[in-house]
Formats: structure tokens, sequence, C-alpha cells
């Protein structure tokens, strides 16, 4: 076991739900805990550049609406009133720049709230800026940013992951406690497991896209990015909900979705896909994973391998309906009713194409022509609609599988965080990052990335994921997985 | 598979449209040709009869009442846009 520097006096990495023990027993205040997450915030980001923006006069003001509602005035507090949260920056906040990380929006202020963001508020939680991503959350290393990279806290030579790689660097180094992500194709368990923190993708649905500026609306879904997993339930609880401002919110009741944790899992049934075990997986993460497959035995799961043959084809659907819908989604940007324009001169066409070519960055642009392709005459039903004919296979496999099991257990990611730079010249390397992620998307599963190990001294990420709104029973088996490990403990030496 | 021609991706750079340099046309040619190699696998699963997924939870179309509701407030709307003229987004001529 690696070794890491141990700060428990310090707040800074200390979960939410301790840190509001501390706040009920008043041995801190909110504001306090703001002006520390600021302090923390200038003296680390410089090296990290996980945070695009701070939102001081928000934070200040919201920090001390929760302190008095911490002491009895105004509604019952919650988990998170209080904490400071970061928001990566694809989610709308009114009056604070929201960029998506692209020069197309530099500068635009949307006039309201995300639904999460009203979520958060209402729970008391202090907003305290936005983080860096991926331009338009495409990209799994957060290195297409137009804002600079974001870098790995345990090796800032390496990326955090992506495409919510600020958020995950940022809660790894003690930048923030909790932050909200996307996942489209692995954007919240990838930058989690490669920066040793917590992240979950709910399942389709469960959390209302209104005001997260969208990139594939079939795939997309906003999940938190924790310390640990008693955090990630409680963010949950906050943020999701039946909004009839986003069409595809499910309607159904919503339970505690940490109703079962601390539940054991004796018993529990846990299928191990071989196909997620792939070629590329790194000798570290094959054996951290074998190990944490010991841990769960340990705890009276049963463990058996399964196949899940489709899993192969899941890229390609991927790139496939991911770019189609994005291509479709971000046709708004003209560079006539917000952000930023090209230079005059131009006529209305003109302005549209020379806006978008000159402002999207590299990989934006890729995944538009790629998906505008796809969706073109004569391509349609080869490409697209093949796409979603596979899409009801793969559902299908899962639904079969979870006929057998009560959850999966996969590796979050085939390889540890990698060099930056190393895969920018080869997209499909790239893609290739979020290869056991995607899958759940595809089907709209819930999955959640739990700290298991370290390769190289960098973290390692397991995996489990859920049937359709089983989203208690994958935060049952990982905060189980999670309390008798010491994992979660580490953080980087910054 | 095929290269796609410099023609090919300017057509797709059109219908998308997206300014390219000459630079960018070349480079995304050759990614697209590979891209699309990748993605040509899917062509061996058997997919006859299998309906499409376009939402993985089953949604069914979500009709609202048309009941007003207060809107955007119109000047911090505007203050986004590149150009404005008095209450107006002001756009460049659409016709020679």
């Amino acid at each position: 076991m690696v070794n890491r520097s141990s700060r428990t006096s310090d707040n800074s990495f200390l979960p939410a739900h301790v840190l509001r023990d501390r706040l009920d027993a008043r041995e801190i205040s909110s504001a306090e805990l703001a002006s520390s997450t600021f302090q923390r915030i200038s003296t680390t980001d410089s090296q990290l550049n996980a945070v695009l923006r701070t939102t001081e006069p928000e934070a200040n003001s919201a920090a001390e609406d929760a302190d008095r509602r911490l002491r009895g005035s105004g509604p019952e507090p919650g988990p998170l009133t209080g904490i400071p949260v970061l928001l990566k920056d694809n989610m709308s906040m009114t009056g604070v720049e929201t960029t998506a990380a692209s020069k197309i929006l530099s500068g635009y202020v949307p006039p309201y709230d995300a639904e999460v963001v009203t979520r958060l508020k209402e729970a008391g939680a202090v907003i305290v800026g936005k983080s860096n991503l991926d331009e338009f959350a495409m990209g799994s290393s957060n290195e297409h940013s137009a804002f600079g990279a974001a870098k790995n806290p345990w090796d800032v030579a390496r990326v955090p992951g992506g495409s919510s790689g600020g958020a995950a660097a940022a809660v790894a180094a003690g930048e923030a406690v909790i932050a909200l992500g996307s996942d489209t194709g692995g954007s919240i368990r990838q930058p989690a497991a490669l920066c040793g923190v917590v992240g979950m993708k709910p399942t389709y649905g469960l959390v209302s896209r209104y005001g997260l500026i969208a990139f594939a609306s079939s795939l997309d879904q906003i999940g938190p990015i924790t310390r640990d997993v008693q955090d990630c339930a409680d963010t949950l609880n906050v943020i999701a909900s039946h909004d009839p401002k986003d069409s595809t919110s499910v309607e159904r009741p919503f339970d505690d979705f940490g109703g079962k944790i601390g539940q054991d899992i004796d018993g529990m049934r846990l299928g191990v896909p071989k196909e997620y075990l792939v070629d590329g997986i790194e000798p570290g993460v094959r054996s951290a994973f074998e190990d944490s497959l010991e841990v769960l035995r340990s705890l009276g799961a049963s463990i058996e391998e399964t196949s899940l043959p489709l899993t192969d084809q899941a890229l390609a659907v991927y790139y496939i309906i991911a770019p189609s819908e994005a291509s479709a989604n971000l046709s708004r940007y003209d560079g006539v009713k917000y952000g930023a324009a090209a230079e005059d001169g131009l006529n209305a066409a003109e302005l549209s194409q020379h806006t978008r070519g000159e402002l999207f960055g590299d990989e934006v642009k890729r995944r538009i022509l790629i998906g505008t392709y796809a969706l073109s005459a004569g391509y349609y039903d080869a490409y697209y609609k093949k796409a979603q004919q596979v899409r009801t296979l793969i559902r299908q496999e899962f639904t079969e599988g979870f006929e057998q099991f009560d959850a999966l257990v996969t590796p979050t990611s085939p390889t540890v965080a990698f060099e930056a730079g190393a895969r920018m010249d080869d997209p499909y390397q790239m893609y290739l990052a979020d290869v056991c992620t995607l899958p759940v998307n595809i089907a709209g599963l819930p999955g959640i990335s739990v700290p298991c190990g370290f390769s190289e001294e960098m973290p390692v990420g397991l995996q489990f994921i859920g049937p359709q709104f089983g989203d208690d029973t994958v935060l049952q088996v990982a905060h189980s997985y999670e309390q008798a490990t010491d994992w979660h403990r580490s953080h980087p030496p910054l | 598979m095929e290269s796609l021609t410099s023609d090919e991706l300017r057509h797709v750079a059109t219908l998308a449209n997206l300014h390219l340099t000459d630079d960018e046309v070349e480079k995304y040619r050759h990614q697209l040709t590979g891209i699309l190699a990748h993605v040509q696998s899917l062509q061996q699963v058997d997919t006859d009869g299998v309906e499409p997924t376009g939402h993985a939870t089953a949604s069914n179309t979500v009709l609202r009442k048309d009941d007003s509701s207060t809107p955007l407030n119109r000047e911090d709307v505007l203050e986004n846009a590149p150009t404005t003229s008095g209450e107006f987004i002001r756009v460049r001529a659409v016709l020679d």
C-alpha cells in the first residue's frame, strides 16, 4: 500500500458528513469553511488549473445564510447545508459566466439556474465556483479545454481524466468538498478513478438536465464527485428530482438513495463481465482489481465471471450516437444569440460558419463532423439507425445479466492517469479511455467508481454497475467495499 | 473502407456550418476515415427486426398544460447577444 500524507487536523480532506457534524457542534462555521476553501484554491490551483472561476460574493452570502440556518433560523438544515460545492462549468448559474470550456461561450452569463443549482441552493449548499472540463464535455483527459488543461494532483505531469477532470482534481486536492460533474460516456467515473475520489453516474433521468449545456442528450447525466460514498448518496438525494422542464426526467417516487448503506452484502451476487478485462488493461490495474474482488468475497459476496459479448461494440455505438446528438445540439452556436462571434464584415451565413470554425476547438469540430456525416442522407441507416439498434441489444444483454446478478463489478478505467499529451494525436486512443464506462450510458444504468488501490503510485478505480433504478444497491455495495478498505482516505501530497 | 475525399469532407463541413482551413480538411479527412473504419464493426451485428433505442429509459412524449409562465428577463437575455439594437438582437445581412 502506498503511504500517503495524512492531515486529519486539516478540514481540506474531510467528507461532507464529517464536516456537517463539526458545523453542528459549532467547531467551525460555514463562512470559515468557505474562506478556507478559497484559501486552498488560491494556494494549490495554480498547479492544477482545476477551477475556471470562483464565486466569492455568492458563496459568502450563501455561507452566511447557511450559518443562520444551522443555528435554527429558517428551513431545517440538510446534509449539504453549509458545504462548499463546485459546479462543472457546463451547468448554468444565474449571473455567473458559464463557458463549457469553449471560446464560443466565453462571456456568456446565464439568466437562469440549472435545476441542480436550484436544488443545491435550496439545500443550503455553498457554491464556490466552476470547474474545468474538456470543451463541451468532449474528451477523456481535460486537455481539450479552451482555457488550458487541468492537471492530476497526484502527478501534475499526468492528466486528471475527463471530461469532469477539473471537478475530480479539485475534490482530490481539497479545493472543494463535493463537485457536480456530468457523465456522457464516463466523464464522472473515469476522472474520479484517475484522481482517487468517488464519482457516480445515476440512472438516466434521475437528475434533471435543465440548465446543463447539452452534449448528447440521450446519454448525458449529472452526478456527484465526492470524497466518500456516503457523501455521494447525500448529494444524489439533493439533486435527484422529477422536473417537468426536462422531458426525460423520470416520474417516480424517490426513496433515500443511501437507504441500503450499512446493510451488509453477505450473499450479494456480483458478476465480473470478462470483456471488461480488456487486452489493454495495465497489470497494476488488473492486480488492484483482483485484490478488490478478494475484499468483496471476504464481505460475503459471491463473485462469478460472466460475459457481455456486445461490450466490444459499445465504443462504436457510442462514437456514432454521441457525435450525432452533439452535431444537432451544437448547431445552436451561431454567433447571433449569445456567446462570442467572429469578426465584422461577413454576411449571416459566413458569420455562422466562421464563428463555429474559429471558436470551436479541435475535438468539438471533429465530433460535429462525425455526427453530421453519420446523420447525412445516404448514411443514416448504416450508421445512426444501426447504432440505435445495437444499443437495444446492449440494453437487453445488461437486462439479462441483472437476472443473474445484483450488480456488476469492473475496473473503471483500463489504465491509471496517462501522461499529458500522450493521446492527443490519436483520437481513437483517447476514446479507448472510456471503454469500461460508456456501455453504462448506452444502457442508462447507474455506475459508481470508488478508489481501490494504486499502480505506478497513481490511483486505481473500481466500478460497480447496477440495474436501472438500482442506484441504492450500487451505493450499498460501493460503501461496503469502501468501509472495508482505506483507499478513500489517501490524498495527494500537494 | 475507402478514404473520404476532400470534397466529401467539405460537403459534410458545409452541412455542419463549419468553415475549415485547407489543413483542417486534410487532417479531419484522415481522422474521420480512421474513426469510421473502427465503427464498421457494427455491421457484423445482426439487427434484423430490432427496434432502435432513442433513450435508455422508456419515455413517452411528455405534454404540459398550455399555461403561461414568467419568461426570462429580456435585458439579461439581450446582454448575451454579440450585437443588439434596442430591444432586438441584430443579425447580419441574410441576402447580399
